[in-house]
């Protein structure tokens, strides 16, 4: 949803940044601060941030969600793919900024890793392009309700973390862009053959408002886990993700991932990333 | 699920004019409890659900008019999905147990089961032109019509809401409805059908305000002497 009127957004915060209100808040907080806000005020005309009782049952059937959700998941079942013919045309710009304020990579820019994972050495383009690739055209389903189809080609992720040695007994990889956006994947989902690292569209390379140079792309997932953003209209737009380093790709170890804050416009960001976990499609 | 239930139950319709029609009206409710808890279970789990609905439409609406969102729930995008995915269980629950209750008791052939298309048109022309009785705990032709339709659009939005939810893990039941665009339309319109039955159903609960307190509360059935 490009608006030429899209505000500036702050970037996205990041989870140092904010861990020690998670620590302090727990889910149940950040819930009844952020979740179902404009819900129940037509019903009570209350608060509701007061209704802590709605969003503790919420929650528990969120997270009773998430356990069908991880169940019904399956490593090898694919997403259907489509003829190239199919891609859409014309090809859909999102971010949380408007296309005119797409940020260009910077001159120095590579691929950190980090986490539980053997070689830590930075990543550039031409190094991950030397890696096996893989091409694939599939849906991409917005958390909105639109989709479209999309080609993608890159470095599949799962051939990524085996070649930089990453413990694949870890849960969770997390993802910073460098403009900003971060989000993360429970570590099944980013083994699943069709997560890939992407380095080109419709086979050119990426350019930046398609997330150059490098951008993550989950057909198992809602889009926004591939890349996007939130603005603070609640509007959300997709972002072409960017992969930076500091820490760029990191395998978080047995940590709760999502995170929150008490400000609105992250909470808005992080309990939409939060929602979106085990959000396999 | 229970939604149909509102107005009238029946062991024996309108239609059916057998010989013991007056035999066990006596003992017998218009709606047994496990229907009237089943019936606002579901009740409050599809307002619920079309409230949230609407607040997951706004954020990309298919048709040209969006959803005020004092008439939504869960305030924005993430709440209203918070909602949708949390009440489908409820409804899921409560409409496996009706439809296990409805086969298994005799309900649904009793009392839901449209009769011909000529009863139909009959009972519809006679509602028209106010000449229908309305007796409690027996169904006419076009209340059966009408039940037995929304519970199966609302097997309808409820088999499309998973085909949607999950494309890919569910990516067969997406496929039996022609794709996930098509799956989201056809949910959309399953959402609108329920949405006017409930007026219509209101409505007919306004005419009959009775038929209201024997959902809540329980009253018996009524007796079944034929167009009065």
């Amino acid at each position: 949803m490009t608006r030429p009127d899209t505000p500036r957004v702050k970037p996205a915060v990041t989870a140092d940044e904010i861990r020690p209100e998670l620590i302090r808040l727990g889910r149940r907080g950040m819930l009844a601060r952020g979740l179902s806000l404009g819900a129940l005020a037509l019903l009570t005309g209350c608060d509701l941030s007061t209704h802590s009782g709605v969003d503790a049952a919420l929650w528990t059937m969120l997270r009773f969600n998430d356990r069908v959700q991880a169940a019904l998941f399956s490593r090898t079942r694919l997403a259907q793919t489509y003829p190239i013919s199919a891609v859409t045309n014309p090809f859909r710009f999102n971010a949380y900024y408007a296309d005119w304020q797409v940020r260009e990579t910077p001159a120095d820019w590579h691929l950190d890793v980090s986490g539980l994972i053997a070689d830590k050495a930075p990543w550039t383009i031409d190094k991950m392009r030397a890696l096996p690739q893989r091409a694939q055209v599939t849906r991409h389903i917005c958390i909105e309700g639109w989709s479209q189809i999309e080609q993608w080609s890159g470095v599949p992720l799962h051939v990524f973390l085996q070649r930089v040695g990453a413990d694949l007994k870890g849960r969770y990889v997390s993802f910073k862009s460098f403009d900003g956006y971060s989000t993360s994947v429970d570590v099944p989902s980013a083994l699943h053959p069709q997560t890939i690292l992407a380095l080109n569209f419709l086979g050119r390379p990426l350019t930046s408002e398609w997330g150059a140079p490098v951008r993550l792309r989950i057909p198992t997932k809602l889009g926004f886990k591939s890349a996007k953003k939130y603005q603070r209209n609640f509007r959300h737009q997709h972002l072409s993700r960017r992969l930076l380093g500091r820490p760029g790709l990191q395998l978080v170890f047995r940590v709760v991932m999502h995170v929150c804050s008490i400000q609105s416009e992250r909470q808005v960001t992080t309990c939409r990333r939060h929602l979106s976990d085990y959000r396999h499609i | 699920m229970a939604m149909p239930e509102l107005a009238m139950d029946s062991r024996h319709a309108t239609m059916v004019r057998g010989p013991c029609v007056h035999d066990e009206r006596a003992a017998r409710l218009a709606h047994p409890l496990p229907i009237r808890v089943m019936h606002w279970i579901g009740a409050a789990s599809v307002i619920c659900m079309m409230l949230s609905g609407w607040a997951i439409y706004n954020a990309s609406p298919s048709l040209p008019l969006t959803f005020p969102r004092w008439m939504t729930l869960g305030g924005w995008l993430a709440g209203g999905i918070a909602w949708h995915i949390s009440v489908m269980w409820i409804l899921f629950a409560d409409g496996i147990a009706y439809l296990l209750y409805g086969f298994s008791t005799g309900h649904f052939r009793q009392d839901i089961r449209p009769p011909g298309p000529r009863a139909v048109i009959r009972d519809l022309v006679a509602a028209l032109t106010g000449r229908l009785s309305h007796r409690m705990g027996h169904y006419n032709a076009v209340q059966r019509l009408l039940y037995a339709g929304v519970i199966v659009v609302i097997c309808l939005a409820v088999a499309t809401g998973l085909s949607i939810w999950k494309p890919v893990q569910l990516g067969w039941l997406t496929d039996l409805f022609g794709g996930y665009q098509v799956a989201r339309f056809i949910h959309l319109a399953a959402m609108i059908c329920i949405a006017l039955f409930i007026i219509v159903h209101l409505v007919l609960v306004m005419i009959f305000p009775r038929t209201l307190v024997a959902m809540v509360a329980g009253a018996p059935a009524e007796p079944n002497d034929g167009v009065r």
